[in-house]
């Protein structure tokens, strides 16, 4: 056990990647029958402080189909000058810059160590990036002040060759000239109409005109700028400018009747901004930050119209077909995603309202290019100051964590192909020989568009066995798989970086407690989920859950050691212990349950489910409750509201939310004053304790979670309470006697009787 | 001699017509006049020039002869036939004379009419010997003719060219001369006109080189000395119509001279100046020819004594003199009896056919030049340009006669004075003529009647109109809640002619008849007259102009409206950038802002104003007051139009002035390195048509605009000028927009008030007619500057603009004209929108603007009840009050065409005609719509004759006292730029001019069609009065003369070659007339009283119209004369138009075809 924990965390800390199973499966059918498919959780920029990269171009198999990197798990005739493609077999020559190969003299990629490597690579010249901002300007006096602070502070954070960009929207949308001294220039647009990228490049003057031959006016050198330098300007260069331009910002102008939303183009904004980084910088790093404070409420990509009467859709009015407005929009924005997308650009969404604000709809702006979602309820908030700070936050080395224009290409030995991906990526749509016929997320592909990624993105891969039962592999055989990412860096520079992984073929039939005991239930749980949850995108709700139900029995059914029909006798090994409860949770997570979460919400949780490692992942689905109490160190409990004490203080991180819960006890010394007291000190320092670990968590984590400080009784202590295991309700508090915990008033299922239908279930011979 | 011998003519003339014998009993020497007329029409439409040429110069004999009589009212028909002859003779000399540059080509054509108009005179029996006797008659009554001005003596040269074969051997002999040394000269005539032909290019030379148009001259005609005696002469030859006055001035000149002398003393003294100049120049050209010349002028000398070098034709002169003076003198005898006649036209009984002469006799002797030569010839029977009816006579008239005394407008169907006049109105219940002037004050009972006449009813109304200082605006009346007093029925509103009955419980309408009950807050009781006792107290009642507050009912949506908005949208495309235009307007809008209309006692102007800018693309400009700096928005999706900003972009000037000033600092940089040369403009007034729909208000646009709009937009328009076009049945899609898009645009600018005023600023095409749809059915503006220079346009266009941006109006107008029964509004001129047949709709209305009402019977008048008109315009005024400007108008009925006739107004009706013709042109040939005119007015002239007239011989031309001045005036129409295009009128400016003239109101039709011209010689530096204007022909200007013309849209200063320097000197600071500069657009500022006095009266005309006029210096000889002589509209124009005379002559035989 312990050596397969340790090898798990180490590969993971070495290469960013985690399997199911860390012993294969060797043929197509037993790999089915693992109910869990053999698949991967892949971060490809994990930070890695040592790993510095080399200066020079990776070495590729010759063979077309292949082009798989010389790594260490190639075979290598040093005499011949030879290696062996351990994808293809084939045999290729060293370039003539590897001449001085031997044994001792290894180049890094040889080395076992460096199985994952990275490469810089001199190709073109560096393009600076861009940030082009996107500002609603429909918003509340007090958030739009606020928003224009925020971006007035980001600038300082950009790097200074950085390109910056500026287009407000509010009934009009304004393309801000840049360049101009003086008067400050804008480019409108109506709000209402849909332009095509070349009307938008005609109207913004970026096709470049056919200069006039002036009678008497001998041609002049073109000494003018690139034409697109009028809307995005170096930041150390128009830094003063585009403080003050902010600064000027005014609400939308256009009155807003009562009983009317405001009109909001977010659009043609959005279109707009495409467009204009389409015709001027295509391929390369730039971010589309667009900051909205309410739904788009006219044009293309409207959500809701103007009256205030009709509410914005919500679940039900979904399920009823009763979202007018919502498959136009979102064809809408999936157009611009994917134009954005081949462009190479990202677009974060930035959206702070106390209604919906469309995200529902444009969800796939930031999920097929990587970029950024916030939600908040006002960008007066720190919730969104900060989440915004930490979009610009930088590594060791002062560069930005994030890079963009990523390709990963995973390439896989001949006993695997790929079924496809889930996270913040697009199809490359590149045939080869090592994908899959069946797709799993998405598929038919080898190579994905990450337009945007940082060190934490994260995207599952899911891989299929396609070894046939008959051709067994021989013994100590081992299946390789080789991602290969080719990103640019926030220092401009190209970088690839390839991991290859190798992991051993198992017998199921011989060898099953091998792979059993090298099932990393973990990395499971969240692979299971984020199908469940890529399911969830396009399928019914209660369809869903069924099938992850079906999967978890099969599983049970599978691994679980019971007699038949005894459900008493189940038991389950500990690789596979907590996965029944990791699922428990799932079920009743945001990310598959839409009760209680506007379209919006559910569509933000997806989306960051969708991105975040495992860690990270693994608290959204099951969330860490910590407690403090006198009686000693905070300690972790269990997320049952049987660790709800009166005496306790509870720390929640849910990834969203951060809670704070002082238990009944607390609350009432805390109004008594008592941590002013003197002698009560250690009262104080129990109170300061979670506000400390909280902080620490807030400090890392992206986007900013929601901060709730709140106590028994109070209505913001439905955040803890809705999450944890309803052991006691209202049904069955008295037979479980009142000596601990507190019970929810809830009809859902606890974990227990979970746990007993599972049991039930894996058990019978019906199934 | 010649006076004899035109007496001869005359009787012959006289004898085959007994009609004629009367006339030249009448002294109307016109019969020939006539005859040449008849030769002429036949000409007339098709080979106009040559006809008229010489035509005119028979006919203006013969007229001239007529007019002198007393009666140039009267023309003989019999003439004709003379005349043809004489045009054959006489024409080709004119020709040549009058189109210097064309009479190369023209004159050979001219030679095939003339001769077979010869034919054709003899056919008629003239005899030749007729002819002969025309001819020196001809070059006699030249004489009288030419006396009273020595502007003829140029065309007395050519004349003598003419007449010496005639009856001047002396000129015969110098004719013969020069011809043989131009051309062979077969006939004596012949030859005379040969040299014409030569003398086409002389007269060129004139102004090129004297010798080679003195020795055309010489050989045309011996006077040419003469000529150079008198420096205008050339110029005079020049012209078409000259030729038939150089005839008669050639000799008369010296004659007149020494008549005029008194009067006109400077003439003597610039030809005293002028030989010295003129042998010069003629000298270094041809030596020979001065030589001839100098023959001539030796005889011509002789005369004037003024020169010694002319002496050798003194011999005829001295004889010439004689007659000719006769000739001047002949139209004051009959003058004499004539006035007698004369005032009885006045008073408008027109009775008698002497009455119609004597009248004009009388004005002759009304006119102290004219009237100062007593002329024997009278008898002759030529046409005299003296004595047929004159503009400038007539107009002095009227001022004289009614200039003194205020018009009181109590009494019903009163004429008022003339516009030229300047008097005082008193509103006593009717409207000021200001407001409202119509064709007649009588109108006839009948439908029946009004067709018989043909007389246009009509109203030509400027409700706005700017009074002068001493007379009060219209009070305004306040009826609080309830809001004006209206009939029931017709809803007109309470005017004086209301009836009040029932002890003033209820008032009868005076348009319906509808018995309407008194609200009791307005309820007052009547005196024994059945006057309410109010009646003084209440405008409403007592006066024909006054104002109504409206009522929030009468507003749009039921709101009171928001003030209006100025939106100023300037052309940055390359071509206005580099001419400096963009930097010109934004300098001056700095200052300007501050004197935007306001209302009265307010402070400061309630218009908010916003700033656009655009070429292919627009730029708005957020000029909020709390911004530190304008933003400029930029709007490129021009085929869907929208507004960017409403906050900001329109803004009170004080508020925002440093804002605004800020940016029109910085436009001018913004786009100083420019290339963009395409230009929208549909979406320009969308854009601002969208800015004041969305601030709510009406409002005025500021477009200054330089290229035909060829940028990808809506209402983009291509270059369809085509000149082969005119004259075809195509022409009229000159005048029609390319696209129907403008119409709609205009309609929804008009839907939102919103009004355009368009400043163009050409330098090609850019097809006003269609740019131009909007301004005009918003009721706006258009000012055209083509070829825009600064330094020589800038004045004008900043004037202009000052002027346009600070006059009075008002905005979303709408404006009824209800009438009494039996009469109704049918048809409306002018620039407006109507959506339906009763409703003008004006976006804008500015104090300018007029719009013109025809009305038609649709019932029996009563000649008791009398017909009433009452125009209602209800409109917002620059604060955004909601108001109703009430004008009233009673008029006489009459039973009697008599009655009509005698009171017409001829300015009014020109001005209908004009509005009439040229909206006719959208729809018709421009030649049906001529012959219309003609044919119309022919039967308005056919009628009076026929009914008013007494009976008199049929070859006798009578005109109403009233309408004498139609045939010279219609004339004016006919030849004007969009009847009647010269080679170097665009199509544009005849579309500029075709809607200028739409909305014009009478005075400024007045001198646009009939320019005034002063002779800025006779100016009397001490005294504010201006010297007596003279009459458009070149006959009448001399070349030791300067003189002043303004039509409205440009001042000619036209310095003749023989002006003294020291008043050279004065007026341009140089010293001498070489040294003038052509190019000059003002002139210099010197401290000595006649620049000083000179340049008052041109900032005076300049503060009289409503646009700053173009200065233009034209020096005689110079190039630009050409341009000048356009405006010589008594003269035959070069694009064909007839002289006054040959027209007055066709319209004789029109009316005459109509009578019989």
């Amino acid at each position: 056990m312990a050596t397969y924990l340790e090898f798990i965390q180490q590969n993971e800390e070495r290469d960013g990647v985690r399997f199911s199973w860390n012993v294969w499966p060797s043929s197509r059918l037993e790999a089915t029958r693992m109910v869990v498919p053999l698949a991967c959780l892949l971060t490809p920029l994990k930070e890695r402080l040592d790993l510095p990269p080399v200066q020079y171009e990776p070495v590729l198999c010759s063979r077309q189909t292949c082009k798989a990197v010389l790594n260490p798990l190639c075979q290598v005739d040093y005499r011949a000058k030879l290696w062996a493609c351990n994808f293809c077999f084939q045999r290729n020559q060293f370039p003539p810059a590897y001449a001085g190969i031997s044994e001792i003299n290894q180049p890094a990629e040889l080395m076992p160590q460096f199985s994952t490597i990275e490469y810089i690579v001199q190709r073109g010249s560096p393009t600076p990036l861009i940030f082009l901002y996107v500002v609603d300007t429909c918003l509340e006096e007090e958030d739009l002040q606020a928003l224009k602070e925020s971006l007035q502070m980001s600038l300082s954070l950009l790097p200074p060759e950085a390109l910056v960009g500026l287009i407000t929207f509010g009934r009009m949308v304004q393309v801000h000239e840049l360049s101009c001294e003086g008067i400050s220039k804008s480019y409108v647009f109506r709000g209402t109409k849909d332009l095509t990228a070349k009307q938008i490049q005609d109207m913004l003057g970026l096709t470049r005109p056919v200069v006039p031959v002036q009678q008497g006016r001998p041609l002049q050198p073109q000494e003018q700028p690139p034409i697109s330098s009028r809307f995005l300007q170096p930041v150390h260069k128009i830094d003063m400018n585009l403080t003050d331009l902010l600064g000027e910002l005014q609400r939308d102008p256009w009155p807003v009747t009562q009983g009317k939303r405001p009109l909001r183009s977010t659009g043609v904004a959005l279109s707009i901004a495409v467009g204009l980084l389409e015709g001027t910088f295509p391929n390369t790093g730039a971010r589309i930050m667009l900051f909205t404070g309410g739904p788009p409420t006219q044009g293309p990509g409207m959500v809701v119209g103007d009256e205030l009467k009709t509410p914005i859709r919500s679940w039900h009015d979904i399920e009823k077909d009763n979202a007018r407005f919502m498959k136009k929009a979102t064809k809408h924005y999936e157009t611009l995603a994917n134009r954005t997308a081949a462009n190479g650009h990202c677009i974060d969404i930035y959206a702070c309202a106390l209604d919906q604000t469309g995200l529902l709809e444009m969800k796939c702006c930031a999920n097929l290019t990587g970029g950024h979602m916030m939600m908040g309820d006002s960008f007066n908030t720190s919730l969104f100051k900060q989440t915004f700070q930490r979009v610009f936050s930088k590594d060791f080395n002062g560069e930005f964590r994030m890079a963009f224009g990523a390709t990963l290409e995973v390439k896989t030995s001949r006993e695997l192909k790929i079924s496809g991906a889930i996270g913040p990526c697009i199809s490359l749509n590149a045939k080869g020989p090592c994908v899959s016929e069946n797709e799993l997320g998405i598929g038919g592909t080898c190579q994905w568009k990450i337009c945007s990624l940082d060190p934490s993105s994260t995207l599952a891969i899911y891989f299929e066995v396609v070894n046939q039962h008959n051709a067994p592999i021989p013994q100590g055989g081992r299946g390789a798989v080789q991602f290969v990412t080719q990103y640019q860096h926030s220092s401009t520079q190209r970088r690839i970086r390839v991991t290859t992984i190798a992991r051993n073929w198992a017998d199921a039939q011989s060898q099953l407690q091998h792979i059993e005991a090298a099932f990393d239930q973990e990395v499971a749980a969240v692979l299971m989920a984020r199908l469940g949850v890529y399911r969830a995108e396009s399928e019914e709700g209660p369809d869903v859950l069924r099938w992850l139900d079906r999967q978890l029995i099969r599983l049970c059914q599978k691994f679980g050691q019971y007699n038949k029909d005894d459900p008493n006798s189940f038991r389950l090994s500990d690789s596979f212990s907590l996965y029944p409860q990791f699922m428990f949770h799932l079920r009743r997570s945001p990310f598959l349950q839409v009760f209680n979460n506007s379209p919006d919400e559910s569509s933000f949780y997806r989306h960051h489910f969708s991105r975040q490692d495992l860690t990270q992942s693994l608290i959204m689905i099951q969330p860490i409750l910590y407690s403090y109490s006198f009686s000693g160190p905070p300690e972790p409990v269990l997320l049952d509201s049987s660790s709800i004490l009166a005496d306790r203080i509870l720390l929640m991180d849910t990834f969203f939310q951060i809670v704070i819960y002082h238990g009944e006890t607390i609350a009432q010394w805390q109004k008594a004053g008592y941590q002013d007291m003197p002698e009560y000190e250690n009262f104080k320092h129990l109170l300061q304790a979670p506000l400390d670990d909280a902080q620490e968590i807030l400090q890392t984590r992206f986007p900013m979670p929601r901060y709730i400080n709140t106590e028994h009784g109070s209505s913001q202590a439905r955040f803890l309470l809705s999450k944890v295991n309803p052991s006691q309700t209202h049904n069955n508090l008295y037979a479980w006697g009142q000596e601990s915990g507190s019970p929810i008033l809830t009809d859902d299922v606890s974990l227990q009787v979970f746990m007993d239908h599972l049991k039930k279930l894996a058990v019978s011979s019906a199934s | 001699m010649s006076v004899n011998q035109q007496a001869h003519a005359g009787l012959p003339y006289g004898q085959p017509q007994p009609g004629y014998q009367g006339y030249q009993q009448s002294g109307y020497g016109g019969q020939q006049m006539s005859g040449v007329h008849h030769s002429q029409y036949g000409a007339y439409n098709g080979p106009l020039p040559g006809y008229q040429q010489p035509a005119p110069p028979q006919g203006y004999f013969s007229s001239l002869g007529f007019p002198s009589k007393g009666s140039p009212v009267s023309l003989n028909s019999d003439t004709p036939t003379l005349a043809p002859n004489f045009i054959g003779t006489l024409r080709a000399p004119p020709t040549s004379g009058a189109p210097p540059p064309t009479s190369g080509a023209s004159v050979p054509a001219g030679h095939p009419v003339y001769s077979q108009f010869g034919q054709g005179d003899v056919q008629n029996g003239v005899a030749t010997s007729a002819v002969q006797m025309q001819r020196p008659s001809a070059s006699q009554p030249f004489i009288p003719g030419t006396a009273p001005a020595p502007i003829s003596q140029p065309a007395t040269f050519r004349q003598y060219g003419p007449s010496p074969t005639s009856a001047q051997q002396l000129t015969n002999h110098m004719a013969g001369m020069q011809i043989g040394s131009s051309t062979s000269a077969p006939l004596p005539a012949g030859l005379g006109y040969g040299p014409p032909t030569s003398v086409p290019p002389a007269s060129g030379n004139f102004t090129v080189t004297g010798s080679g148009l003195y020795t055309s001259y010489s050989s045309s005609q011996g006077p040419p000395p003469v000529t150079m005696t008198h420096g205008l002469p050339p110029t005079s030859l020049s012209q078409g119509l000259s030729l038939a006055q150089p005839a008669f001035s050639g000799p008369p000149l010296s004659a007149q001279h020494r008549p005029q002398a008194p009067g006109f003393l400077p003439p003597p003294c610039s030809t005293g100046i002028e030989p010295s100049s003129y042998p010069s120049a003629t000298g270094a050209p041809r030596p020979s020819t001065m030589q001839g010349s100098q023959l001539s002028g030796q005889a011509l000398t002789g005369l004037p004594t003024s020169q010694p070098n002319h002496v050798s034709s003194p011999p005829p002169h001295p004889s010439m003199s004689g007659p000719a003076m006769t000739g001047l003198q002949g139209p004051p005898p009959p003058t004499h009896p004539s006035q007698s006649g004369y005032q009885m036209q006045q008073n408008g009984s027109f009775g008698q056919v002497r009455g119609p002469q004597p009248n004009y006799g009388s004005a002759y002797p009304g006119t102290p030049n004219y009237g100062s030569q007593p002329a024997p010839p009278p008898p002759p029977k030529r046409l005299d340009p003296d004595s047929i009816p004159s503009p400038i006579q007539v107009i002095e008239d009227d001022r004289n006669n009614r200039g003194s005394e205020p018009f009181i407008t109590g009494v019903r169907g009163q004429v008022p004075p003339l516009v030229t006049t300047n008097f005082l109105v008193k509103d006593q219940g009717n409207a000021s003529p200001r407001y409202i002037r119509c064709t007649s004050y009588n109108i006839p009972c009948t439908s029946d009647m009004a067709k018989q006449s043909q007389v246009p009813l009509a109203a030509v109304i400027k409700p706005l109109a700017t009074l002068p200082t001493d007379e009060a605006p219209p009070y305004l009346v306040d009826h609080g809640e309830p809001g004006p007093i209206r009939c029931n029925r017709c809803k007109a509103y309470m005017c004086p002619f209301m009836q009040f009955i029932e002890g003033g419980r209820r008032f009868q309408c005076c348009f319906c008849s509808c018995v309407t009950e008194v609200p009791p807050h307005y309820f007052q009781h009547l005196d024994h007259t059945g006057k309410r006792v109010d009646f003084y107290d209440r405008p409403e009642l007592s006066l024909g102009s006054y104002e109504f507050l409206a009522t929030v009912s009468y507003c749009k949506n039921n709101k009171f409206p928001n003030p209006p908005a100025f939106i100023f949208m300037i052309d940055v495309s390359y071509n206005a950038v580099k001419s400096g235009l963009v930097r010109l307007i934004c300098e001056e809008l700095k200052s300007l802002l501050d004197y935007l209309p306001r209302e009265g006692n307010m402070e400061e102007s309630a218009i908010r104003v916003g700033f656009v800018t655009y070429n292919k693309v627009l730029h708005f400009y957020n000029v909020k007051s709390s911004l530190a700096q304008p933003q400029m928005m930029v709007v490129s999706d021009v085929a869907d139009m929208f507004v960017p900003l409403l906050d900001g972009f329109l803004v009170n000037v004080n508020e925002s002035r440093t804002v605004i000033v800020s940016l029109l600092d910085q436009i001018p940089e913004m786009f100083a390195d420019t290339r963009e040369t395409e230009t929208v403009f549909a979406p320009v007034i969308q854009a601002g048509m969208e800015a004041l729909k969305a601030a709510e208000c009406a409002g005025k646009l500021f477009i200054f605009h330089t290229s035909l709009p060829i940028a990808e937009a809506p209402g983009k328009l291509k270059n369809r000028d085509d000149r082969k076009l005119i004259n075809t049945d195509k022409e009229k899609t000159l005048f029609q927009p390319q696209t129907s898009f403008y119409s709609n645009l205009a309609k929804d600018c008009v839907a939102q008030g919103c009004c355009v005023d368009l400043f163009l600023f050409p330098n090609q095409y850019l097809d006003v007619a269609t740019l131009g749809v909007v301004p005009y059915q918003t009721g706006g503006t258009i000012y055209k500057y083509a070829y825009f220079q600064l330094e020589t346009d800038q004045e004008r266009f900043l004037n202009d603009l000052r002027k346009d941006v600070q006059k009075e109006v008002g905005f979303d107008a709408v404006m009824r004209v209800r009438t009494s029964t039996g009469i109704r509004a049918t048809d409306f001129f002018g620039a407006f929108y109507m959506s339906n047949t009763t409703d003008v709709e004006l976006a804008g209305l500015d104090c300018d603007k007029t719009i013109t009402v025809e009305f038609r019977h649709d019932d029996k008048l009563s000649e008791d009840s009398g017909a009433l008109l009452q125009c209602a315009l209800l409109y917002t005024n620059c604060a955004g009050q909601r108001r109703l400007r009430i004008h009233n108008l009673s008029l006489n009925c009459c039973t009697q065409l008599a009655d009509l006739y005698r009171n017409c107004e001829t300015d009014t009706l020109i001005n209908f005609l004009a509005k009439f013709a040229y909206r006719g042109v959208l729809n018709n040939p421009v030649k049906t719509v001529r012959d219309t005119l003609i044919n119309q007015c022919a039967q308005i002239l056919a009628c009076y004759r026929k009914n008013c007239a007494s009976p008199s011989s049929a070859g006798q031309l009578i005109l109403p006292e009233c309408m004498k001045l139609l045939p010279v005036y219609l004339n004016c129409v006919l030849k004007s730029d969009v009847l009647q295009p010269g080679a170097e009128v665009t199509t544009d400016d005849r579309a500029y001019i075709r809607q200028l003239v739409s909305s014009m109101d009478v005075a400024e039709t007045n001198v646009f069609f009939y320019p005034r011209l002063l002779p800025l010689t006779k100016v009397d530096v001490d005294s504010d009065t201006l010297p007596a204007a003279i009459r458009n022909s070149e006959e009448r200007l001399s070349k030791g003369d300067m003189y002043l013309l303004e039509n409205g849209l440009n001042i000619f200063v036209w310095v003749g070659v023989n002006v003294q320097q020291g008043l050279i000197q004065n007026l341009f600071g140089v010293s001498s007339f070489n040294y003038i500069s052509s190019t000059l657009n003002t002139l210099p500022v010197l401290e000595n009283p006649f620049s000083k006095r000179v340049r008052s009266i041109i900032d005076m005309f300049q503060a009289q119209r409503s646009r700053y006029m173009k200065l233009i210096i034209v020096k005689q000889e110079d190039k630009l004369e050409m341009l000048f002589k356009h405006f010589l509209v008594e003269d035959k124009s070069m694009s064909g138009g007839a002289s006054y005379v040959d027209f007055l002559c066709h319209m004789h035989k029109e009316i005459r075809q109509l009578l019989s």
